[in-house]
């Protein structure tokens, strides 16, 4: 352990320091965690995708594939059991995914990298909230094993107080996993806040940084209201406490404005940490410095802010006041334009640059389109008078697959790519990882487009069969599925690949300025030798100059440092 | 915050107690305050869920609140109230006793603080008691007429007068499912009709002592009862943990960890007790002045 700052014995860093299965599982390192959350979220990723193709095969035909009715099952206990499988997809998708793939995985690597940091602000925190995710994901596996939840991942009462499967369980889970999300905000908010580098003024920072930021506080505010909400929910599931159950006075339409008080702002936590991924590899790839970057900083805060204030627009339909649709539709209208003003800076950025189309940059590309794509269909829904006829449509489901496959998972695997170098120390194959990128475009376009078709003709989502004039739509939306399947695995193949077989990446490979690229590949124990001081901006890439010899960027002018306060060795308090 | 409080430089403590990733306890005590107030802040919008649902069934039943109100006793709550501020007043002189390094000071301080904490416990967990014998509780779980203690419970004569003695099958508007299966239905937790308000002009009649009739109970009593366990729940389980964590300071403080250079956990403990006490004095009025 003493030897890892030692200069001249480059090879020791973050991965190899220490090889004990304890030494990864008791970590506080931010980038084990980091390591550890993004297994934890793939695997997730990989049982939640496996659900999607088992719900795509069975929509091949109108009466349904796998789930329908046979000798020995009637049609309703066969459904029964397509139901369990979109709620699973639907809860595993949206808690265990979408929600920690970007912060928690992605933020724990690389937000310590961009401040120069040692590391988060309260790494026992944060190796606590790992545990509680891994927590709540094994009470989700417990309830699915025990008798799978088919409520739909949206838990509306009455029927989830009903319903005979282990709600409590799930339910349970979620809030341990909540939890989970709420201490990795305040992580990242006091890391941004108290560890940043001399001389990194708030306006100095890397936008991804701002997304950070911004979506911390979603977590933070808004987590706690889905927590006394499952709370409650379990609590009228043991104990009868009737505050959603209209038999006991209750009002289920308050459970409706509860989950979405969360769940709305939830789709920000989702989104908001891919605009910043966006907003690294665009200049980092156009080689030209960010366009606006105060504009991108502050719609940032402004759509976290927005966010909380549209989370009526879910309810268009059931009993709320004319007044309060107006209102309510009104702030979801505006809540587009932060969205389209960031979407402009990146065209912006993008506008007489250098462009190189690698792979973090195609799957930058992919977002902006899908995005665009979702967001606008977004605005679509948000019109009452349009609400009314496309509500539990396909067109919903197109929709939000749209932002958060097309949006959130797009833009995470742009990050993976991009920062990948950085954390295994190794390159992929570029020629696969672009092959893959438009394969995966391909896919999610004709997957989720015949969806908005098929919704505007009005099929509603979660049904386990449908009408014969649908089908040709729900053909080509399963083989969308198909393509988005094989795109995967070829993914996975050449990451693995590379782990094993990759080229040794350098310390640079793209030509960021961002910090994180100064430090090896893959970084020390301690990230960085000296604490870095920051004068330049870190979207100026006019110093940045490819070196043939080692096959990767290097600062042509030498950016000075600063001594530590306190050698590392000096104050080792984690392993 | 960082210019109000200092935090003493002092070598040895530097050594015993800055994490490896900090580079001042300064920075270090700053990082943990401000993760506290935003850990603090989550806990008001934990219980502001709470609060806001009690508003929404306030504003659709007053009726209720009007009714269910009298059954809680406002001197054990004012008591309970003067108990938890004084608690307060002892842990801020404590988290000042650790600034200034004051081991004895602090120690008397946390064991005062934890002693409120007892009481508080203890005087509410008798209000417990008596709501369970006289089966005022949430849910299908309220049923007063089959409580031991129902008719101790009730209001002092003249309060509610009529009241005092009701016939006990129309004072339970909702049957315990329990008792309802014993007797031979087959009833479903789902299978109960939707509850109608309470009949018109209730909210006139039920002014205080204003003569009402033995069948004037609105309907739904129990949401109040609900609301009143949930939300006193949650905040005893959170004085709970503030026992726990004066303990844990406690012991520490006899070890001699505080000092002028070192005090970050007294403080922080102190800040969740300032918030433990606000919740308090929101729910005080709101629920045993309710009426």
């Amino acid at each position: 352990m003493t030897a890892v700052n030692v200069p001249d014995k480059p090879k020791i860093n973050y991965l190899n320091c220490d090889k004990t299965i304890k030494s990864w599982l008791l970590t506080l390192d931010h980038k084990r965690i980091g390591i550890m959350y993004l297994i934890s979220t793939l695997t997730a990723f990989f049982i939640g995708g496996m659900l999607a193709e088992v719900i795509r095969t069975q929509l091949l035909v109108p009466k349904g594939l796998i789930f329908h009715a046979t000798k020995h099952m009637s049609s309703f206990a066969a459904y029964k059991h397509y139901n369990q499988v979109f709620t699973l997809h639907g809860i595993i998708m949206v808690f265990m995914v979408l929600i920690p793939i970007i912060v928690a995985s992605l933020g724990n690597l690389v937000i310590p990298l961009l401040l120069g940091a040692k590391d988060v602000a309260f790494p026992r925190l944060n190796l606590m909230s790992f545990y509680l995710y891994v927590a709540g994901a094994a009470m989700a596996i417990i309830s699915t094993i025990a008798g799978a939840v088919d409520t739909g991942w949206t838990f509306y009462t009455p029927f989830s107080i009903q319903s005979e499967t282990y709600v409590c369980w799930m339910v349970g889970g979620i809030v341990l996993i909540g939890f989970s999300s709420i201490f990795t905000g305040i992580n990242f908010i006091v890391t941004i806040h108290k560890m940043r580098p001399p001389g990194m003024t708030w306006f100095r920072m890397p936008l991804f940084l701002w997304g950070i930021y911004a979506t911390s506080i979603i977590q933070v505010a808004a987590t706690p209201v889905i927590g006394v909400t499952l709370l409650l929910l379990i609590l009228e599931r043991t104990m009868h406490i009737g505050f959603f159950n209209a038999a006991l006075g209750g009002s289920p339409v308050l459970f409706q404005d509860f989950f979405w008080f969360y769940s709305h702002p939830a789709v920000y936590i989702m989104i908001l940490p891919a605009m910043a991924i966006i907003s690294e590899i665009v200049p980092t790839f156009s080689r030209k410095h960010i366009f606006g970057y105060e504009f991108i900083a502050f719609s940032s805060l402004a759509i976290a802010l927005i966010g909380f204030l549209v989370w009526g627009h879910h309810m268009f339909v059931n009993g709320q006041s004319a007044e309060l649709d107006t209102i309510f539709s009104l702030l979801t209208f505006l809540v587009a334009v932060p969205s389209a003003v960031k979407v402009f800076n990146w065209l912006a950025t993008m506008y007489k640059g250098a462009i190189k189309l690698d792979t973090p940059m195609l799957y930058a590309l992919s977002f902006i389109i899908l995005f665009t794509v979702g967001g606008l269909t977004g605005v679509v829904l948000g019109c009452i008078a349009e609400d009314v006829v496309l509500h539990d449509t396909y067109f919903v489901v197109g929709h939000f697959h749209y932002v958060m496959f097309g949006g959130t998972i797009i833009a995470f695997l742009g990050g993976l790519h991009y920062w990948w170098p950085k954390f295994t120390g190794k390159m992929y194959n570029e020629t696969m990882g672009r092959i893959t990128c438009v394969l995966l475009f391909i896919g999610v376009n004709v997957t989720f487009f015949p969806q908005l078709i098929v919704g505007a003709e009005g099929m509603p989502r979660r049904y386990a069969s449908y009408l014969p004039q649908y089908q040709p739509y729900m053909i080509a939306s399963t083989v969308g599925a198909y393509i988005q399947l094989v795109a995967f695995l070829m993914m996975a193949g050449y990451l693995l690949h590379s782990i094993f077989r990759g080229k040794k990446a350098p310390d640079n490979p793209w030509g960021g300025a961002t910090l994180e690229w100064t430090t090896a590949s893959p970084p020390s124990h301690y990230n960085f030798d000296d604490t870095p001081l920051v004068i330049e901006d870190c979207y100026d890439y006019s110093n940045v100059k490819y070196d043939e010899s080692i096959g990767g960027y290097v600062r042509t002018d030498v950016p000075p440092k600063t001594e530590p306060a306190t050698p590392p060795e000096m104050t080792p308090a984690h392993t | 915050m960082s210019e109000a409080l200092q935090v003493a430089a002092n070598p040895e403590v530097v050594k015993k107690h800055l994490a490896h990733h900090f580079d001042t306890m300064q920075q270090q005590f700053d990082a943990g305050k401000l993760g506290m107030w935003l850990f603090l802040s989550t806990e008001v919008l934990l219980f502001s869920g709470l609060f806001c649902a009690y508003g929404v069934y306030r504003a659709l039943h007053p009726q209720i609140f009007q009714f269910a109100g009298e059954y809680l006793d406002p001197i054990s709550g004012l008591i309970n109230t003067l108990i938890l501020l004084t608690s307060g007043f002892t842990m801020a002189l404590g988290v000042r006793f650790a600034h200034t390094g004051n081991r004895k000071g602090l120690s008397i301080c946390l064991i005062l603080t934890m002693l409120g904490g007892f009481g508080f416990l203890g005087i509410h967990g008798y209000e417990y008691f008596a709501k369970y014998r006289a089966r005022l509780l949430w849910g299908t779980n309220y049923h007063p007429s089959v409580g031991p203690d129902h008719q101790k419970l009730l209001p002092p004569a003249g309060l509610l007068k009529p009241l005092a003695r009701p016939a006990p099958v129309e004072v339970a508007p909702w049957h315990n499912l329990k008792i309802l299966k014993k007797q031979g239905f087959n009833v479903a937790h789902s299978s109960l009709t939707p509850a109608p308000v309470g009949p018109a002009g209730i909210v006139a009649k039920l002014k205080r002592k204003a003569p009402i009739g033995p069948y004037s109970q609105p309907n739904n009593v129990q949401i109040f009862f609900g609301a009143y366990f949930l939300m006193t729940g949650l905040h005893s389980i959170h004085v709970i943990i503030g026992i726990i964590l004066m303990l844990w300071l406690l012991i520490r403080n006899i070890r001699g960890d505080f000092g002028p250079s070192y005090f970050a956990p007294v403080e922080f403990v102190g800040l969740y007790w300032g918030i433990v006490d606000m919740v308090w004095m929101f729910l005080f009025p709101l629920l045993y002045l309710a009426h």
